[in-house]
């Protein structure tokens, strides 16, 4: 279907990006890498009145390792995460979830800063942060990803608010992320991460709930030395995924599990 | 309000005023006229609108043709020299890559970028480049032996291949 009216408008700096969102207020919307936004205006499931389209802004794109952190800027595109060798270096597990987010044409043009806005149940990169306590930066704060995904499609940033970069911790021991699929393109039906730091294990559940998950009681199960198959019994502890056209609550809550323990386990 | 954008497709300079909301694929099907660019989904999930963007493969039905400004576009109509077919368009051919047709320039697009990337891809790294490109007729073993083909021709690497694209050149 053809999208509905809107203006449009390229902002070439972060300030006049944030200027054209104020002009425009609630009715505006960022324009990133377009492959959530696009496909929600052609079905009409969003209707904005006016984009601003901020991929001219330069530097946005940037990924570099200051101190003992990463910072994977807002328009750093999928495919870049995915072949960039400081990401592999520094936090390989996020250069792995990025070469298998959606397909070569949707990675070439998505971006860490467009899935992170758009908060969906079932992106991958928001688990990633959130069980590695990334902070989410934008030109008016710095947001603690535990702070960030509120809801379904649901984080604090206020309309002139724009996302301008990922900062992760440097982490590269064991990992692994699964992300289970009937096809090679679709999103998760579930995934599962886990990635050892700092002596200990983090582990993230994706789609099993309105937000990413930190699964904390496995976490926990594993440090007071708990055997990997019992402490990914606790991967479903408290969780109430609603069901949907591939899986039923009760079938995610198994595949969290099983999941997690395979994560475990093949991470290296 | 309209807006000015200049592109450059399949190696012409092309100049229009268009609405924002004009999506790539119709911008090239309906205002260039090249309707080799198919639309086959309302859900960027299908491929068919598969095109190199500064040589990269992008769904042009996930992209504004503003957002194309001084972009480089190549289509399926930019593949053929002199009515020479492109490598891809004739192990396509040769191999069977097609039945109904709907769904191939998306996937010689994307197989297109795959080959730039990788000039010596697997049975599996053609499945994972082509992986967001559906066939509704489901050739999808003809489409990656086509691809194995196109590469062989490509990079001469076997000799049944090099016969093969002798044999292209003399038809
Ligand atoms: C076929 C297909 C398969 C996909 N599969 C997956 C998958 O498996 N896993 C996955 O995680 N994703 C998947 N995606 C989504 C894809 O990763 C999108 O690129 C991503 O969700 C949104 O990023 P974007 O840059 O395209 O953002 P856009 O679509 O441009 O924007 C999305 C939303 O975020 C806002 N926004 C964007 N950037 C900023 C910013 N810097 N600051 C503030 N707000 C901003 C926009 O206003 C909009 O509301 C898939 C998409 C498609 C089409
Ligand atoms: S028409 Fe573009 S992906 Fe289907
Ligand atoms: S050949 Fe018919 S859709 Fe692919």
């Amino acid at each position: 279907m053809i999208p509905a009216a809107f203006e449009y408008s390229h902002a070439t700096s972060v300030e006049e990006a944030s200027k054209l969102l104020d002009k425009y207020g609630e009715d505006a919307k960022v324009l990133a890498g377009g492959h959530s936004l696009i496909p929600l205006m052609r079905l009409r499931l969003a209707q904005p009145k006016a984009l601003v389209d901020i991929n001219g802004i330069k530097g946005l794109e940037n990924i570099e390792v200051k101190g003992s952190k990463l910072h994977v800027g807002a328009l750093a595109r999928h495919v870049d995460i995915n072949n960039s060798h400081v990401v592999k270096d520094n936090l390989p597990i996020l250069a792995e979830v990025a070469g298998e987010v959606g397909d070569n044409q949707v990675r070439n043009m998505g971006t860490m800063g467009g899935v992170v806005a758009h908060a969906d149940a079932a992106g991958d990169y928001p688990t990633i942060a959130l069980m590695l306590d990334a902070e989410v930066v934008t030109n008016k704060r710095t947001i603690q990803a535990k702070d960030f995904f509120k809801d379904l499609f649901t984080t604090p940033l206020a309309v002139n608010e724009i996302v301008t970069e990922v900062v992760f911790p440097v982490a590269n021991g064991p990992h692994k992320y699964i992300k289970f699929r009937r096809r090679l393109f679709d999103w998760a039906i579930v995934g599962a991460a886990a990635q050892k730091m700092n002596g200990g294990w983090r582990i993230g559940l994706t789609n099993v709930g309105p937000t990413p998950v930190r699964a904390k009681a496995v976490e926990d199960a594993l440090h007071s030395g708990a055997k990997v198959e019992e402490a990914a019994q606790h991967a479903s502890d408290g969780l109430d995924p609603s069901g949907d056209l591939r899986a039923s609550p009760e079938y995610k809550k198994h595949l969290a599990r099983v999941l997690t323990r395979r994560a475990i386990e093949q991470a290296g | 309000m309209k807006h000015k954008v200049a592109t450059t497709v399949n190696g012409h300079p092309q100049e229009h005023e268009v609405e924002p909301r004009l999506l790539l694929v119709h911008y090239l099907r309906d205002v260039v006229g090249l309707t080799g660019t198919h639309i086959g989904c309302d859900t960027s999930q299908c491929g068919a609108c598969t095109i190199l963007v500064d040589g990269k493969a992008v769904k042009s039905c996930t992209m504004f043709a503003v957002q194309a400004e001084g972009k480089n576009l190549t289509t399926i109509e930019g593949l053929a020299h002199d009515g020479q077919l492109h490598p891809l368009q004739q192990a396509f051919w040769d191999e069977h890559g097609l039945q109904c047709g709907y769904c191939t320039p998306g996937f010689i697009m994307a197989a297109a970028y795959l080959l730039a990337q990788n000039p010596n891809p697997t049975d599996d790294d053609i499945r994972k480049g082509l992986e967001g490109n559906l066939c509704r007729c489901t050739g999808y073993v003809n489409i990656i032996k086509s691809v194995k083909s196109a590469a062989a021709m490509m990079g001469g690497a076997t000799e049944k291949a090099g016969e093969r694209a002798a044999a292209a050149k003399r038809s």
